[in-house]
C-alpha cells in the first residue's frame, strides 16, 4: 500500500470511528434536555433521576466524541495537504466557524451543566443543557456545509494564478443544495440514535430493575416515540437526498442500485443482486418494479441511467464542464481504471443503512404497542431487541457515510478533484502507517474502555432522588472530580 | 492594515488565549504529580480532586482555543495550515495523543472508584499535561527559527529537523511557565495546604524559569527580532518579575495575572518578530510562506472578519460568566467524601 492508500485507510478508520460517538452525542443531548425541561415542568422526581442517568451516559459518550474529533480537524492539514491548498479558501472558513460558534457553545455549557447542580438557577441550568444540544446541531450543519462541497462544489471559482479554488460566495456553499437534504437527514438519523438509546437502554432496565418499571417504562416510551419520529423523517429527507444525489452524483445511484444499463422509464429496486466480481453487469436479482425510477426521480417512468453508459459518457461530459469553468486537467481527469467507486460496498452499504433504519422503526412500534398501560410482562424477545436497539441505528449512520464518501470516488471534490491528487506530497507510507496504528490500537483501547463503563453505569441504573437546593457560591460543590 | 495582516494578528490571538488559559490547566495538570500527594491514599486522591475541581469547568473551553487556532490558519493562511500539518507530522500525531489521552483521564478519572483506575487516569494526566506545551513549545519556535520548505512550499526536513537547540529551549521554557502559571492559579482558587503548597513550588521554579524565558526571549530576537518584539519581550519578563513580587505580598490574583500577561507577551513576541514570514524557509528565503503568499482570498477573509466581529463578543461574555460562576476558592474540605459512582442503589426493596 502507498501513502495515498493508508491516509485513506486512515481517514476511514478514525471518521468512522468518530462518527460512532457523534449521532449519540447529538441525539442524546436532545433527549438528556427533553427529561430536565419535562421534570421543571411535572415535577416528577422520576423524570430528573432519568436526566441524569441518561446525562451520566452522555457524558461518557461525549468524551470520546469530542477527542477523536480533534484529530478529524488536523487530519486535514496533516495528510491532504494538497488538498488543504487547493480548497482552504472555501472549506477552512466553515470549520472556523465550527470552533467559533458550535465548539466553544457545548464545551462550555457541558462544563456549567455538569458542575452547575444547585449552582446556578434551575432555568438556566437546563438552559445550559439545551445549549450543548445546539451546539452540537450547530457543529453538524458547519462540518455537513463543508462535506457537501466536497460532494456538489459551488460558490467557488478556480483561480489560474494561485492554483486553487476560491469562494465567489459563502451562502451559496451554506445553502448548497445537498447540504439542505444531508443537513436533515444527518440530523434526524442522529435523533434515531438517540431516541433508540434510551429507549434500549430503558427496556432492558425494566427487566433489570423489575421495583422501577414505572420510571424506565417511562424512558422506553419516549425513547420510542423519539425513535418513530425520527425514523419517519430519516425515511423523508433520505428519499430526498436520493433525489438530489441522482442529479448531481448519477454515478453514486447507479453503485446503490448496481443498476448496470441504463432504463429509458420504470427502473426496478432491487432488493438483493448479486453481481459479477469485476462489477460489470449483475448475475441475479430479486426486484420490484418502477419503484427505483420513483425513488431516483419522483416519477414512476423515469429515466435512471446504468453503470455502464455513465461509464462511457461521464468522464468526458466532466471534463468538458471542468474545461469550461477554466479548471486544469490534472484534477479532472482520472484514470479510467478507478472510475466507479466499488459497486459491491456501495450496493450494500445503502441497503443496511436503509435496512437498519427500518428495522429500528419497527421495533419502536412493537415497544410503544407492548408496554401500553394495563400490559404486564414485557416478552423476553422485544428485551433481546431493545439491546440491539442501541446500536443498529448507530451501524446505519456509519453505512450511510460509507456509502455516501466511497460512492463520491474517485473524487475528493467532485468533477473538480480526484482523491490522488489530494494527499500529503511530503508525508511516506511510513509516517502514515505509524499514526494509523497508533490510532488504532489507541482507538481499540478506548473503545474497550468506554463500552465497559457505560454497561457499568447502565446495569447501575438511576441514582435515587435528590431534589436540587440551591447553594451559596463559597459552599461545597454538589458535583466535584 | 491589509486584512491579510488583521487575520495573522487574531491568530496570534488565538495562540495567545490557548496559551494563557489551557497554560495554567496544563500547569495543574502537571502539579497532580508533585503536590497532588497526602500521606494517605485517601488523603493524595482528595488533594488530586480539589486540584482537578478547580479546573473542572474551564478545561475543555480551554482547548478549544487550539482548536479555533487551527481552524482559523486553514481558513486565513490554507498554505501555512497545509505545510505546518503536514511537516510537523509525527510532532502533531504525538500532541494529539497526549491531549487524548489527557482528556479522557478528566473525564473518565472519577467515573470509578478504584485506586488502579484513579493512577492509571493520573499518569495519562500528568504526561498529557507536559507533553502539549512541550510539543507546541518547539512548534511555534520552529516557526522562527526556519525549517526547511521548498519552491512549492512543501517541508522536506523530518522530525528531528524540528528538534533544534532553539526550538527545543522554547519547548521547555512553555512547560516551565505553564507550571508556574498553573501553581498561581492554584494558589488563587484554592485556599488551605494546596495553596500553600503551590506557592512553594512557584517559588522555588520561578528563578529557573525567568532564567530559560529570558534566554529564549533574546535568543528568538537576536535571531528575527524587531524593536516591537524587544519592547515586548522586555514587558514580559517584567510582568513576570511583578508576579513573583505580587506572591510575596500574597496577592495571588495579581500574581496570575502577572504570568497571564507573561505568556500573552511572549505569543505577542514570536508573531512581532516572525512577521510577515509564517513559515520562513531555511532552504531559501524566496520560499517562505508569508502573511501574503500564504493567505487566502479577500472575500474569505472579509466573512471570517465578519463572523469574528459578530460571534468572538458572545463567545467571550458566556466563557466569562462560566469563570464567573466558579470564582470562590475551594480547599479539600469542599469536596465531599469520595463514593463509589457505581455502588448498586437501593432503591425501593
Amino acid at each position: 500500500m502507498d501513502a495515498l492508500d493508508l491516509a485513506r485507510w486512515q481517514f476511514a478508520i478514525t471518521t468512522v470511528y468518530h462518527f460512532l460517538f457523534v449521532p449519540i452525542t447529538i441525539g442524546l443531548s436532545a433527549m438528556v434536555a427533553g427529561f430536565q425541561t419535562w421534570y421543571m415542568r411535572s415535577k416528577n422526581p422520576e423524570l430528573l433521576r432519568l436526566a441524569k442517568f441518561f446525562g451520566k451516559l452522555f457524558t461518557i459518550n461525549f468524551a470520546l466524541g469530542l477527542v477523536t474529533g480533534i484529530v478529524q480537524e488536523f487530519q486535514f492539514g496533516m495528510n491532504w495537504s494538497d488538498y488543504s491548498k487547493f480548497v482552504g479558501d472555501i472549506f477552512g472558513a466553515p470549520l472556523a466557524f465550527e470552533a467559533l460558534l458550535a465548539f466553544f457553545m457545548e464545551s462550555t455549557f457541558l462544563g456549567l451543566w455538569i458542575f452547575g447542580w444547585g449552582r446556578i438557577p434551575e432555568k438556566l441550568h437546563v438552559a445550559c443543557i439545551w445549549l450543548v444540544h445546539i451546539g452540537t446541531v450547530l457543529s453538524a450543519y458547519f462540518i455537513l456545509a463543508a462535506n457537501s462541497f466536497m460532494q456538489h462544489p459551488v460558490g467557488y471559482k478556480y483561480n489560474p494564478k494561485t492554483g486553487r479554488a476560491e469562494l465567489t460566495d459563502f451562502i451559496a456553499v451554506l445553502t448548497n443544495k445537498v447540504q439542505l437534504v444531508t443537513f436533515p437527514h444527518v440530523l434526524t438519523a442522529a435523533y434515531l440514535c438517540g431516541g433508540a438509546m434510551v429507549m434500549g437502554v430503558g427496556l432492558w432496565s425494566m427487566r433489570k430493575h423489575e421495583h422501577e418499571k414505572g420510571m424506565y417504562r417511562k424512558a422506553a416510551r419516549a425513547g420510542a416515540v423519539v425513535t418513530l419520529i425520527a425514523g419517519v423523517l430519516v425515511a423523508i429527507t433520505g428519499d430526498a437526498q436520493g433525489k438530489v444525489m441522482t442529479d448531481v452524483q448519477p454515478m453514486k445511484m447507479a453503485a446503490a442500485e448496481a443498476l448496470y444499463n441504463t432504463k429509458d422509464s420504470c427502473a426496478e429496486f432491487s432488493l438483493f443482486t448479486v453481481g459479477s466480481l469485476n462489477g460489470e453487469h449483475e448475475k441475479f436479482a430479486v426486484t420490484v418494479p418502477c419503484v427505483l425510477s420513483f425513488l431516483a426521480t419522483g416519477s414512476f417512468s423515469g429515466k435512471v441511467q446504468g453503470v455502464n453508459q455513465l461509464k462511457r459518457e461521464l468522464p468526458q461530459q466532466i471534463s468538458q464542464e471542468a474545461a469550461a469553468r477554466g479548471e486544469p486537467a490534472l484534477y479532472v481527469q482520472p484514470a479510467d481504471a478507478v472510475f466507479t467507486p466499488n459497486i459491491p460496498l456501495a450496493y450494500w452499504s445503502f441497503r443496511l443503512m436503509i435496512g437498519i433504519g427500518m428495522l429500528a422503526v419497527l421495533i419502536s412500534l412493537a415497544v410503544l404497542w407492548l408496554t401500553r398501560k394495563g400490559r404486564g410482562e414485557i416478552p423476553r424477545w422485544l428485551v433481546v431487541a431493545g439491546i440491539a436497539v442501541p446500536l443498529l441505528p448507530v451501524f446505519g449512520n456509519s453505512f450511510g457515510w460509507i456509502f455516501t464518501e466511497t460512492g463520491r470516488q474517485p473524487w475528493l471534490v467532485y468533477g473538480v478533484m480526484t482523491t490522488s491528487t489530494g494527499v500529503s506530497p511530503g508525508v511516506s507510507a511510513g509516517t502514515v502507517i505509524t499514526s494509523m496504528v497508533v490510532f488504532t490500537l489507541l482507538y481499540a483501547v478506548l473503545a474497550v474502555i468506554e463500552i465497559k463503563l457505560f454497561l457499568d453505569y447502565t446495569r447501575r441504573g438511576a441514582e435515587p432522588y435528590e431534589p436540587t437546593t440551591q447553594t451559596a457560591d463559597d459552599e461545597p460543590l454538589a458535583f466535584s472530580y | 492594515m491589509s486584512l491579510e495582516t488583521f487575520w495573522f494578528i487574531i491568530i496570534g490571538l488565538l495562540w495567545a488565549g490557548y496559551l494563557v488559559l489551557e497554560g495554567f490547566d496544563f500547569g495543574v495538570g502537571m502539579l497532580l504529580a508533585v503536590i497532588g500527594r497526602g500521606g494517605t491514599k485517601e488523603e493524595t486522591n482528595t488533594r488530586r480532586r480539589t486540584m482537578l475541581t478547580t479546573i473542572g469547568p474551564f478545561w475543555d473551553g480551554n482547548e478549544v482555543w487550539l482548536l479555533t487556532a487551527g481552524g482559523a490558519t486553514f481558513a486565513a493562511f490554507p498554505a501555512w495550515y497545509a505545510t505546518m500539518f503536514s511537516g510537523f507530522y509525527l510532532a502533531m500525531l504525538l500532541l494529539l495523543v497526549a491531549l487524548i489521552v489527557r482528556n479522557m483521564g478528566l473525564d473518565y478519572r472519577y467515573k470509578r472508584d478504584s485506586d488502579k483506575w484513579r493512577a492509571g487516569w493520573d499518569t495519562t494526566i500528568i504526561i498529557g499535561s507536559i507533553l502539549p506545551p512541550l510539543l507546541v513549545g518547539v512548534a511555534l519556535t520552529n516557526l522562527i527559527h526556519g525549517v526547511p520548505v521548498d519552491r512549492a512550499g512543501n517541508f522536506t526536513g523530518n522530525f528531528f529537523t524540528l528538534l533544534n537547540p532553539m526550538s527545543l529551549l522554547g519547548g521547555v521554557t512553555l512547560v516551565a511557565v505553564c507550571l508556574v502559571h498553573g501553581a498561581f492559579f492554584l494558589a488563587l482558587k484554592t485556599s488551605g495546604s494546596i495553596r500553600d503548597d503551590a506557592r512553594a513550588v512557584a517559588r522555588r521554579v520561578a528563578p529557573v524559569t525567568a532564567v530559560l524565558a529570558v534566554a529564549l526571549l533574546v535568543w528568538v530576537n537576536v535571531h528575527t527580532g524587531t524593536v516591537w518584539s524587544w519592547v515586548v519581550a522586555a514587558i514580559g519578563v517584567i510582568f513576570f518579575l511583578g508576579a513573583l513580587v505580587a506572591d510575596r505580598a500574597g496577592r495571588d490574583g495579581l500574581a496570575f495575572a502577572g504570568t497571564f500577561a507573561t505568556i500573552a507577551a511572549t505569543v505577542a513576541c514570536y508573531f512581532l518578530a516572525a512577521y510577515p514570514d509564517v513559515m520562513p524557509s531555511t532552504t531559501n528565503a524566496a520560499f517562505s510562506l508569508t502573511v501574503h503568499n500564504a493567505a487566502s482570498s479577500h472575500l474569505t477573509l472579509q466573512i471570517m472578519t465578519g463572523a469574528a466581529i459578530v460571534f468572538t463578543p458572545i463567545m467571550l461574555v458566556y466563557s466569562a460568566w462560566n469563570y464567573w460562576v466558579f470564582r470562590k476558592r475551594i480547599s479539600t474540605d469542599h469536596i465531599a467524601p469520595q463514593s463509589d459512582p457505581l455502588a448498586e442503589v437501593e432503591v425501593g426493596r
